[in-house]
C-alpha cells in the first residue's frame, strides 16, 4: 500500500516536468512583448521597459527562462508576477478560494447526484425517473455561461435571494450561486451513472441473495447495490474535481470569483509565464492527488481490488 | 430595470432547474435606501480592476491605479469638472516670461501621517520622479525642467547580435532648476519657456510624496499615506486581485472636498458581472459597460446614467513607408480615404452615441479647441469627392491592388465593429479591397507599429494627460515623440509646436498649435476618427455622479442615499 502511494507519487514527478516544459513553452511563444503590453499607447521610458525585461529575465533564451522558473519552483520561491507581486502569496490567495468552490459544487453534485440516481434507478421506468432523465437531459445540453447568466439574473437581480457576484466577500453563503452552476453540469452525469449502475446491481444475484436472507430493504439499498454501484461515479468524481479547480474559468468570470480561473484568464492576457506555469503546476498536484485517492477508494469499495502486486 | 423577452425565458429554466435539485440560494439581500438627501458618511462601492503597480503618483500611468492615486493625492493644482485648473495646494503660480516660475505653497498642509508639507517636499518629490534610477513611468513629465537631462541620462549598450539594452547612468541627483527658496516658496527654472506648462500641475506625476516614499517606494505603494481627499481605510486596504478600501480624509481642505464617507474600488476581471452586480444595487458606480450594453444602459438605468464627451480621440494612421501612399498620389489617396468615411453614421449606429465624429486632432472639452481649421473639411464624407480623388492618384501612380487594404486593431473592446463599417466603407466607394486586421491582443499591434512592419493602417487612440492641446499633438506626432510609432515628421509642425510652447499666453500658444494642426490636416499621417464620450452608470444608492474632463469619475463628488 505505501509503496504504491510512493510509486504514484514519484510518477507525478516526469508529469510535472512534462506539463510545465510544454505550458511554459507555448507562453513563450505567444507573440507581443509583455512588458510593452504592460503600457498602453504611452509607453514608459526605454530604460524602465529594459529593466523590466532583464528583471524577469525576458531578454534570456527559452532554456534559460525555464532552467530558472524551475530553479525558482526548487528552492520555493515562484518569484514576482509582472505587477511586482509575489507569485506565492497571489496563489496562496487564489487557491482556497477555488478550493471552497469546488469542494461546496463537488458537495452538491454529488449528494443531489447520487441521491437521486438511486431513486431513479430503483424505480427505472418511474415518473420520477422519467422526469430527472429528461431534466438531466436539459441541464447537459444548456451550456455553463448561460446556466450561469440566468441563475445570476433571476436569483441575483430579480428575486435578490443572493448576491449576484462574489467578489472580496468569498464564503461558503456567497459561493452557493456559483457552486450550483458549476455543478449542476456534473450532477446530471452523476446522476445518470448513477442511475445506470444502480439499475444493473438490481439485478445481481448477490442482492437477490441478500434479500433472500431476509435484510432490511434500506441495508440491502445502501450495503448491497449501492456500494457496488458506485466505482464508476466515483472515478467520474475523482476526475471532475480537478476540472472544477482549474476549469472554472468561465463560472468564476460570470460570478467575479477571485479564483484560479480568474487569476489564469488574467495571467493569459498578460502573458506571464511563471504566474501561469506556478498555477497549472499546483493544478496538476491537484489531478494526481484527487486520482490517486480515487485509486485508494475503489481498494474500500471493492474489497477484492489489491495495490502490492 | 427591464428585462429582453430571452432573459426571462432563461430564468424559468433556471427556476425549473433548482426546484428539480430542491435546492435555493441563500445569502444577502439588498436593503432598500430610502432618504433622498445625500449621506455624507456612505461609502460608494466603485467598479475597478487590480493596479499594475505599487500606487506611487509618478509611477501610475494605467487608469486602475491612477484612479486612486488621484484620489489618496492632492498636488498644486487640481482639475475640475471642465478640465480647468484650480490651485488647490499653491496658494499663487507665476511667471513673467514664461521660463522662470514662482510657486507660493500653502502653509500647514499636511500628510496624512502629520508629516508637514513644504516647498522642499515638492522638490524632493519631484528630483525622485525624474531620477532615471528610480524607473518611474511618468518620470519623463519632468522634461521641460532645467537640469532633467542630468538626473534622467541613461547609457545605451548595444550587445554583438544588435540588440541594445537601455540603462540608467544619471549624472546628477537633482535638477538644477529646481529650488525651494524658503518653506513656501518653490521656483522652477524650464529649458525653454513653455506656456502650458503649469496647466500640467494637476496631472499625478507632480503629486507631492512623504519621505518615507523615497526610502522605500516599493512598501510605501502598497499602502500609501497621501495628502489628498481620501485615505486608506487601515494598513492593507489593498486586498489584491480583490478591493481597495479608501476613507474620507477628514483633515482635508482643498477644491476636491468628499460629499461621501469613502470609496470602495471592487476589482472586476469582466464589466459583464459588474453590470449585474449594479442592477442588483450590489455595486454603486461604473465607467466600464460591457459593449452588449451600450444598446440598452439608458433604459436600464433610468435617471441613473450619464454620457458626457471626455479628453479621448482616435485616428486611424497611416504609415508613411508605404508605397501606396507616398508622394502626390499618395497625399490624394489619405483625403480620399478619410472622405470615405462615413463618421456621423457609424458614431450613430455602431457606438450608439458614445463617440462623436472629430472635428480636429483634439477633442472640443481642450481649451483652445478650434472647430473649422483649414483642412478639415476632410472629415466629411463625401463619397463622391472620394471616388474623384482616388482616381486622380491613379492617373499619377496606379494604386497596387494585389493585396487587401488592412487595418490593424486589436479586436476585443468592440473593436472589430466599426473597423468593419469603415473598412466597407472604403470597399463601396473606392472600389478597393479592405479588412481588419485581427490580433488577440492589444501590445501585439503595438510592436508590429514600433518595428513599422504592419502591411495596411492601424488604429491609435490618445486619452488626454492633462487639458492641453500640446499634449494631444506634442506627444504623438512631434518627430521622435514617445507615441509616434509611424515615425511622422515634418519640421514645421515641430517649429509651430515650439513656438507654441514658447508663446507668452495660452492664446498666443493655441493659436500655433491649432496652425500645427492644420499641417497635420495637408499631411495627413493619420485621420481623425471620433471623440470619445464616456457613458457612466450608477445603482439605486447613488443620488447623482459626473465624470470629469478626463473621462474619470468624479468620485469626492458623488452624493449617496
Amino acid at each position: 500500500m505505501v509503496r504504491f502511494i510512493l510509486r504514484r507519487l514519484l510518477q507525478a514527478i516526469p508529469v510535472l516536468l512534462g506539463t510545465t516544459l510544454l505550458v511554459y513553452y507555448m507562453v513563450f511563444a505567444l507573440p507581443g512583448d509583455p512588458i510593452a503590453a504592460l503600457f498602453g499607447d504611452r509607453q514608459p521610458p526605454q530604460a524602465v521597459i529594459d529593466t523590466l525585461r532583464s528583471q524577469y529575465h525576458l531578454d534570456e533564451p527559452f532554456w534559460v527562462q525555464y532552467g530558472l522558473f524551475l530553479q525558482n519552483i526548487f528552492t520555493f520561491n515562484l518569484g514576482n508576477d509582472f505587477t511586482g507581486q509575489p507569485i506565492a502569496a497571489s496563489l496562496a490567495r487564489v487557491f482556497p478560494v477555488t478550493a471552497m468552490l469546488a469542494i461546496e459544487a463537488l458537495a452538491i453534485q454529488t449528494v443531489f447526484g447520487v441521491g437521486f440516481g438511486v431513486f431513479a434507478g430503483l424505480r427505472r421506468g418511474g415518473w420520477f425517473d422519467s422526469t430527472v432523465l429528461v431534466a438531466s437531459l436539459v441541464v447537459i445540453a444548456v451550456p455553463t455561461f448561460v446556466l450561469g447568466f440566468a441563475f445570476q439574473l433571476v436569483f441575483g437581480v430579480q428575486l435578490g435571494w443572493a448576491k449576484p457576484t462574489v467578489g472580496a466577500n468569498a464564503d461558503w453563503g456567497n459561493l452557493l450561486l456559483p457552486a450550483t452552476v458549476l455543478g449542476l453540469v456534473s450532477f446530471a452525469y452523476v446522476l445518470r451513472l448513477t442511475r445506470a449502475s444502480v439499475s444493473e446491481s438490481m439485478n445481481a444475484d448477490y442482492v437477490r441473495t441478500a434479500t433472500a436472507k431476509g435484510l432490511s430493504r434500506p441495508r440491502v439499498v445502501v450495503a448491497h447495490i449501492l456500494r457496488n454501484s458506485l466505482i464508476p461515479v466515483v472515478t467520474f468524481l475523482g476526475a471532475d474535481l480537478g476540472g472544477l479547480m482549474g476549469g472554472a474559468i468561465v463560472t468564476e468570470a460570470i460570478f467575479n470569483v477571485p479564483g484560479v480561473g480568474n487569476k489564469l484568464y488574467q495571467a493569459t492576457l498578460r502573458t506571464e509565464g511563471p504566474t501561469i506555469v506556478s498555477i497549472v503546476s499546483v493544478l496538476v498536484l491537484v489531478f494526481v492527488v484527487a486520482n490517486l485517492l480515487v485509486d485508494l477508494l475503489y481498494a474500500w469499495l471493492d474489497p477484492r481490488i489489491r495495490y502490492d502486486q | 430595470m427591464r428585462f429582453t423577452r430571452t432573459s426571462k425565458a432563461l430564468g424559468m429554466v433556471a427556476i425549473a432547474a433548482l426546484a428539480l435539485t430542491g435546492c435555493g440560494a441563500g445569502g444577502g439581500s439588498n436593503d432598500g435606501a430610502s432618504q433622498s438627501a445625500g449621506d455624507p458618511n456612505k461609502v460608494i462601492t466603485a467598479y475597478s480592476n487590480e493596479p499594475q503597480n505599487p500606487l506611487l503618483p509618478a509611477n501610475t500611468n494605467e487608469v486602475y491605479g491612477g484612479r486612486v492615486v488621484e484620489l489618496l493625492f492632492e498636488g498644486l493644482r487640481s482639475y475640475d469638472a471642465d478640465g480647468k485648473p484650480v490651485n488647490a495646494l499653491a496658494e499663487s503660480i507665476e511667471s513673467s516670461d514664461a521660463q522662470n516660475w514662482t510657486i507660493k505653497v500653502k502653509q500647514g498642509q499636511k500628510f496624512t501621517n502629520g508629516e508637514a508639507i513644504t516647498a522642499k517636499t515638492f522638490v524632493d518629490s519631484w528630483n525622485f520622479a525624474a531620477n532615471s534610477k528610480n524607473l518611474q513611468n511618468n518620470g519623463f513629465f519632468f522634461e521641460s525642467i532645467a537640469g532633467y537631462a542630468d538626473v534622467s541620462a541613461v547609457t545605451t549598450e548595444k550587445a554583438a547580435d544588435g540588440k541594445t539594452t537601455t540603462t540608467p547612468a544619471p549624472t546628477a541627483e537633482t535638477m538644477s532648476g529646481l529650488t525651494a527658496t524658503d518653506d513656501s516658496t518653490l521656483t522652477v527654472k524650464l529649458a525653454q519657456p513653455e506656456a502650458d506648462w503649469s496647466l500640467r500641475l494637476g496631472y499625478s506625476a507632480f503629486f507631492p510624496l512623504p519621505s518615507a516614499a523615497l526610502a522605500d517606494p516599493k512598501t510605501f505603494g502598497e499602502n500609501p499615506v497621501g495628502n489628498g481627499p481620501y485615505k486608506f481605510e487601515k494598513t492593507g486596504s489593498w486586498v489584491h486581485d480583490q478591493s481597495i478600501s479608501l476613507v474620507k480624509n477628514a483633515d482635508y481642505s482643498g477644491p476636491r472636498e468628499s460629499k461621501n464617507g469613502g470609496v470602495t474600488f471592487k476589482f472586476y476581471t469582466d464589466p459583464g458581472p459588474a453590470y449585474t452586480d449594479l442592477q442588483a444595487n450590489n455595486l454603486d458606480i461604473s465607467d466600464v459597460l460591457p459593449s452588449n450594453a451600450l444598446k440598452t444602459y439608458v433604459s436600464d438605468f433610468q435617471d441613473r446614467n450619464a454620457t458626457k464627451p471626455v479628453a479621448t480621440n482616435s485616428t486611424l494612421n497611416i504609415p508613411g513607408y508605404n508605397p501606396n501612399f507616398q508622394g502626390e498620389a499618395g497625399k490624394l489617396r489619405r483625403q480620399a480615404l478619410s472622405y470615405a468615411i462615413n463618421r456621423e453614421e457609424i458614431a450613430k449606429v455602431v457606438f450608439n452615441g458614445t463617440r462623436t465624429p472629430a472635428k480636429a486632432f483634439a477633442p472640443p472639452v481642450i481649451d483652445g479647441f478650434k472647430e473649422g481649421l483649414k483642412g478639415s473639411e476632410i472629415l466629411k464624407f463625401d463619397a463622391a469627392k472620394a471616388k474623384d480623388l482616388w482616381a486622380q492618384a491613379d492617373k499619377i501612380q496606379p494604386y497596387d491592388n494585389s493585396k487587401p487594404l488592412q487595418i490593424a486593431s486589436n479586436t476585443d473592446g468592440g473593436n472589430k465593429e466599426w473597423i468593419d463599417a469603415v473598412a466597407n466603407g472604403f470597399k463601396n466607394n473606392l472600389g478597393i479591397q479592405a479588412e481588419i486586421q485581427p490580433f488577440a491582443k492589444f501590445a501585439e499591434v503595438l510592436n508590429l507599429r514600433k518595428s513599422q512592419s504592419l502591411p495596411g493602417l492601424s488604429r491609435a487612440g490618445w486619452q488626454g494627460d492633462y487639458p492641453s492641446l500640446y499634449n494631444f499633438l506634442g506627444p504623438v506626432w512631434a518627430t521622435g515623440a514617445s507615441s509616434n510609432y509611424e515615425k511622422y515628421s515634418n519640421p514645421e509642425f515641430d517649429k509651430l509646436l515650439q513656438e507654441g510652447l514658447a508663446a507668452k499666453t495660452t492664446d498666443e500658444a493655441n493659436g500655433k498649435f491649432n496652425q500645427a494642426q492644420e499641417i497635420l490636416f495637408e499631411d495627413l499621417p493619420g485621420l481623425p476618427l471620433w471623440d470619445q464620450a464616456k457613458p457612466i452608470v450608477w445603482s439605486e444608492n447613488v443620488v447623482k455622479a459626473e465624470t470629469g474632463w478626463n473621462g474619470g469619475i468624479l468620485y469626492y463628488n458623488i452624493t449617496a442615499k
